[in-house]
């Protein structure tokens, strides 16, 4: 390789991102170096709201974002309809076809007790999703709200929810999870019980470090003087200028969420059958590998294409709300 | 620096106190009665005779505060317990399973290192380049697949493939268990071992490769915009001097602290690729622990991870704070 071939970064000049140059003349309104300053100073502070409609349009041509959006809406619309597109239930026995490869009659063909796999994936959308999005919010509602306390209150108190979600974080996550869920038994509920109760730590930190920036803002200052109440200073004020990085980190995380789930369902402390879990579906097939891979595969995409789109979605929100980043 | 790494070492010691402390609570105090499991478990309704003398035998009659008392002086004394399951020393196991563990984590996390962090610099050098591109989707890709079932398909493609196909031999990759055993320099596989380990490594390589790729990537691109380039290149330094003398350096702060931090996520992978590969470690040990609901095993396993993964980050953040004094005058300055 030649490092001759490397263009001088033109962002120096600029102090711009060069971001996408695709849009870039959408972009800047007013070009050159008092764009740049213009935004370089804001850099500092915290970054303004964008309009909903300039993040739409940013998110559009994103597209993978794009991408991932569509097929995700997909996995909605198949869990939604899931018995109306399923050709049998999910613990249905069909006549007595036993690990059969996909074929016309069964779709992602049968397993070792001869249920349909296709079904069983299209019901585990269900199950995905519901895990995924029930337990975000609960860790978001947890984070947000001990993370909120700690930045807004600072010294003592902060120092006491820090120190209390540090013990936390010195178990290795999948641990813990597997430690919490030892003991709330094996169903759906309790595994979104697990993971939204151990799945707060990352956003409390978030949440935490940017109400410790804003409420070093004047206009936060000028609402204490007025005399709103603490509530309404952190949830009318505060929050709305916080929610970007939340929004970002809780759609990834629940891609993530999907994963440990899948996860625990494979190590034996998820739901057991004959729920279609889809990391349930994979443990399932680990013994007959070698006959039967199409019982592996189609769950196991199943998981990788619903979390890629969370991810992809993610990245997409998160350059299009602040497009300096990337 | 002195004072920095004293209060930092100080700090880990009532945070492992009360991990662990929470994870005996969780384990020995709430419903998940610990003498029926060992008695038989749960549904069998085991005899209610054989639930007394298992209570009786590990003290779980004893009130609660007398348990973990018990529990704390035991475990300060680094003696662990005995597995409920076939009574063998957790000290033993541990000492065992960790052996193989930290060979596997270390080829894991060497391949992290020196991929995750070449193909983030490339990337990053040649923006909007295909090759960058690739690694951004690929990066995303390799972060969504579940551990497990990436570990399987590599099984199918590199083994049970193979070997349907009649492959000669030296071709075939092995994917269970720890094979012959043979190191030389403890950590370099010497003889036909290495056919067993290079499955395990890669699969528990990948998510953290893919994380830290990431990370270099961003942090690098942000390196390139700084002043300090532009004064290098001003001074008539060649391109390859700034990028990689001026530029690797500073970028690589955020990846010490990620790489340390994946510390955890190879122990969280590590449970799940050992038990694919039935790699005899630490991790399926855990999970071998989790089906026979072996309380001791599973909490003393735990203990010596979180103590591990604890010392680590501590280790992580004192070298950053070496590396960048804003840090530790920062927290100076502000405690």
């Amino acid at each position: 390789m030649s490092d001759d071939e490397f263009p001088a970064d033109p962002s120096i000049y600029t102090a711009d991102d060069p971001a996408a140059p695709l849009d870039a003349e959408a972009e800047r309104p007013v070009g050159g170096i008092a764009a740049g300053l213009a935004g370089a100073e804001q850099a500092s502070f915290v970054a303004p709201r964008p309009l909903r409609a300039d993040v739409w349009r940013r998110f559009r041509q994103n597209r993978l974002a794009m991408a991932g959006l569509v097929f995700l809406a997909f996995v909605v619309l198949v869990a939604i309809f899931a018995p109306w597109i399923a050709p049998y239930g999910f613990d249905e026995r069909t006549s007595g076809a036993f690990r059969e490869a996909p074929s016309m009659d069964h779709w992602f063909g049968t397993d070792t007790i001869g249920l349909d796999v296709f079904s069983r994936v299209v019901y585990g959308a269900r199950i995905s999703l519901k895990v995924g999005f029930v337990a975000t919010i609960m860790a978001v509602t947890i984070g947000l709200v001990l993370g909120a306390i700690a930045g807004f209150a600072g010294g003592r108190t902060d120092n006491l929810i820090m120190r209390f979600t540090d013990i936390f974080l010195a178990i290795p996550y999948i641990i813990l999870a597997i430690a919490v869920a030892t003991i709330f038994g094996q169903s759906v509920n309790s595994v979104i019980l697990v993971l939204g109760l151990t799945g707060w730590l990352g956003i409390c930190r978030i949440v935490r470090a940017s109400f410790l920036a804003l409420s070093r803002l004047e206009y936060v200052e000028a609402a204490r003087a007025l005399g709103f109440s603490k509530t309404r200073i952190i949830f009318r004020h505060m929050l709305p200028n916080a929610l970007q990085p939340i929004i970002v980190y809780a759609t990834i995380g629940i891609g993530s969420i999907i994963l440990a789930e899948a996860a625990l369902s494979f190590l034996g402390v998820g739901p057991v059958f004959p729920t279609p879990a889809w990391g349930l579906m994979v443990s399932e097939a680990k013994s007959t590998l070698a006959v039967a891979p199409h019982m592996l595969f189609f769950p196991g995409m199943a998981i990788f294409l619903t979390v890629l789109s969370f991810v992809f979605i993610g990245d997409g929100l998160r350059d299009a709300l602040d497009p300096k980043l990337k | 620096m002195l004072s920095y790494t004293i209060r930092r070492l100080l700090l880990v010691i009532p945070t492992v106190f009360f991990a662990l402390s929470f994870l005996f609570l969780l384990f020995f105090a709430l419903p998940g009665d610990p003498a029926n499991l060992i008695a038989g478990g749960g549904d069998r309704n085991p005899d209610p005779i054989v639930i007394q003398q298992v209570e009786e035998r590990y003290g779980l009659n004893d009130p609660l505060i007398v348990q973990f008392k018990d529990y704390w002086v035991r475990t300060v004394q680094w003696d662990l317990g005995e597995s409920f399951s076939d009574r063998q020393s957790v000290n033993e196991i541990l000492g065992e399973k960790a052996v193989n563990s930290l060979r596997l984590a270390f080829w894991a996390i060497l391949i992290e290192i020196v991929v995750g962090i070449s193909v983030g610099v490339l990337s990053a050098v040649r923006r909007y380049s295909l090759a960058d591109k690739l690694t951004t989707v690929g990066t995303a890709a390799l972060s969504a697949v579940p551990v497990f079932v990436l570990g399987f398909i590599l099984q199918y493609v590199f083994a049970v493939y193979p070997n349907k196909q009649g492959w000669p031999d030296w071709m075939k990759l092995r994917t269970s268990g720890l094979g012959p055993d043979t190191w030389a320099f403890f950590f370099i596989p010497t003889g036909e071992q290495w056919r067993y380990l290079i499955l395990p490594a890669v699969t528990l390589a990948c998510v953290s490769t893919a994380l830290a790729a990431r990370m270099t990537r961003g942090s690098m691109l942000e390196v390139l915009r700084a002043d300090y380039m532009r004064t290098a290149r001003a001074k008539g330094l060649g391109e390859r001097q700034v990028i990689y003398g001026h530029g690797l350096r500073n970028a690589m702060l955020p990846v010490i602290t990620l790489i340390g931090i994946d510390f955890g996520t190879v122990i969280g992978a590590a449970v799940l690729t050992e038990t694919v590969y039935s790699w005899p470690g630490l991790g399926s040990e855990i999970a071998n622990a989790i089906t026979d609901r072996d309380l001791p095993v599973l909490l003393g396993l735990t203990l010596a991870v979180t103590i591990a993964f604890s010392l680590t980050n501590l280790v992580v953040d004192l070298s950053y704070a070496w590396f960048d004094p804003r840090i530790r005058l920062g927290e100076e300055a502000s405690a």
